[in-house]
């Protein structure tokens, strides 16, 4: 694959970089934009970063993402940068930083919890930072997930 | 001041908050034996139990009519709406409507949180599933403090602290008074480690041992819990276990002249009944201060609306 088509630049939109090599679709899962939007999204995986040995990249064409819509890949892909494109040019640019609050994205793990049964209820974990990363606790049975968060995504 | 709408989690609750509480139960407690209140004259207090808990219903039924309010009762979720699909959301939502303080008990973790947030009246967690069970945990401060001391206490946790969530609520509670907990368990029902971490964090000294004579000569409590069957597959295995920790009358010989022992009850066979006539025995008077701190949680849920 050539250069130039993997980071063939786009006019607006959001890139989002420095996510971790293979999180990519989680990324976008996570985002909920795929079959949500007319945007053009593509991503690219594995590409060769100084920084992180392989990274992957998101890019969103014609769509500004806000912090508060991007900040819970933080969870899953803690080093991404966000990049606002504007005619081709880079206008903001900021690091994610996980919420404190998450909604509707993990499924607790716990099977005999009320998150998981037919109730009307919406997942909600808070996210506690410490030194391994992010460690989720559901508001309900107060179940916490600490690793593997992506297995747990929706 | 007491502005919780819902009792729900001893998480939710800070040491001053949990102070008030116990305050109140002091105050209510002549209630609890019999003088006439009217405190709560005119309030009803709705039941739900879909799950069977005989005692924590009465323990409620109780403390709301010594206070001079009325309790309506689900009888059986087999007979109400439940069974008809209704979800436990809707039901809340009705309940809140008729009662002006709703009890919960059910199966599912987290049901009371729910119940929570759809609930137009207080809700006070008697229990979800293998969850919390705030209560339990107040009235066990309750004991401690009346017949034992909440600050530099000295406590022994005894039993299956893997899956006892009322050990686990009740040493995160503790952590708030910094107290000093040695933790007594077989090798396979020890206290997880996220747990002994998190207490660690918040300042408690925890110990550890599988030996029950490790702790009896300098503890203030011995807080006795059950040993269930289910968590042995081999019933040899059980019989071998539930033997080491049971309490008997002459292994306290040892113990401090003004150590107690608490258990939540029901027990089975944990505590011999020559225990019953020891000194230390708190069991009972400690399920009979379920009254005055239920009455203390329902009068404050009320106040606080
Ligand atoms: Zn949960």
């Amino acid at each position: 694959m050539k250069k130039e088509l993997r980071v063939r630049p786009i006019k607006n939109g959001t890139v989002i970089d420095h996510i971790a090599a293979g999180q990519a679709l989680n990324v976008l899962k996570i985002l909920g934009i795929v079959g949500r939007t007319d945007a053009v999204v593509s991503a690219v995986t594995n590409v060769p970063s100084k920084a992180m040995g392989k990274k992957d990249i998101v890019k969103v064409e014609d769509r500004e993402l806000a912090p508060h819509e991007v900040d819970k890949i933080a969870l899953i892909a803690p080093s991404a940068t966000i990049n606002i494109i504007r005619e081709y040019k880079v206008k903001e640019k900021h690091k994610v930083a996980p919420p404190n609050m998450i909604e509707g994205v993990v499924k607790c793990a716990n099977p005999n919890c009320i998150s998981n049964t037919k109730e009307p209820v919406t997942s909600k974990f808070t996210v506690d930072k410490h030194e391994k990363g992010v460690q989720l606790r559901c508001v309900y049975c107060e179940r916490i997930i600490s690793e593997n968060i992506v297995e747990h995504l929706f | 001041m007491f502005t919780k709408k819902h009792i729900i989690s001893m998480r939710d609750f800070s040491k001053a908050e949990i102070d008030v509480i116990l305050k109140k139960a002091e105050e209510l407690e002549p209630f609890a034996k019999g003088k006439k209140s009217n405190l709560l004259a005119g309030k009803i207090l709705a039941l739900l139990f879909y799950e069977p808990s005989t005692r924590t219903r009465l323990s409620f039924e109780t403390a709301m009519k010594r206070l001079g309010g009325e309790t309506i009762n689900m009888i059986s979720p087999e007979a109400s709406s439940a069974s008809k699909g209704e979800t436990l959301a809707d039901t809340i939502r009705v309940v809140s409507e008729y009662a002006d303080v709703v009890v919960l008990r059910h199966s599912k973790e987290g049901s009371a949180r729910m119940a929570a947030d759809v609930s137009s009246a207080p809700i006070i967690n008697a229990g979800d599933g293998a969850g919390h069970h705030p209560t339990q945990t107040l009235l066990d401060l309750y004991t401690i403090k009346r017949e034992s001391h909440l600050e530099n206490l000295s406590i022994a946790l005894i039993g299956d602290l893997k899956y006892g969530r009322t050990v686990h609520s009740l040493a995160y509670a503790l952590s708030l008074y910094g107290a000093k907990i040695s933790l007594v368990s077989p090798e396979q029902l020890k206290m997880p480690d996220e747990i002994k971490s998190d207490l660690r964090k918040r300042g408690v000294d925890v110990s550890e041992t599988t030996k029950l004579e490790d702790v009896i000569s300098h503890v203030d409590v011995l807080y006795v819990t059950r040993i269930q069957k289910e968590r042995f597959p081999d019933p040899s295995e059980y019989q071998k276990v539930a033997g080491t920790y049971r309490i008997s009358a002459p292994l306290l010989k040892d113990a401090k002249d003004d150590m107690i022992i608490m258990h939540p009850l029901p027990r089975v066979d944990e505590i011999d009944a020559d225990v019953d006539a020891t000194k230390h025995a708190r069991y009972f008077q400690q399920a009979f201060y379920g009254i005055p701190v239920r009455m203390a949680v329902l009068s404050l849920v009320l106040e606080a609306r």
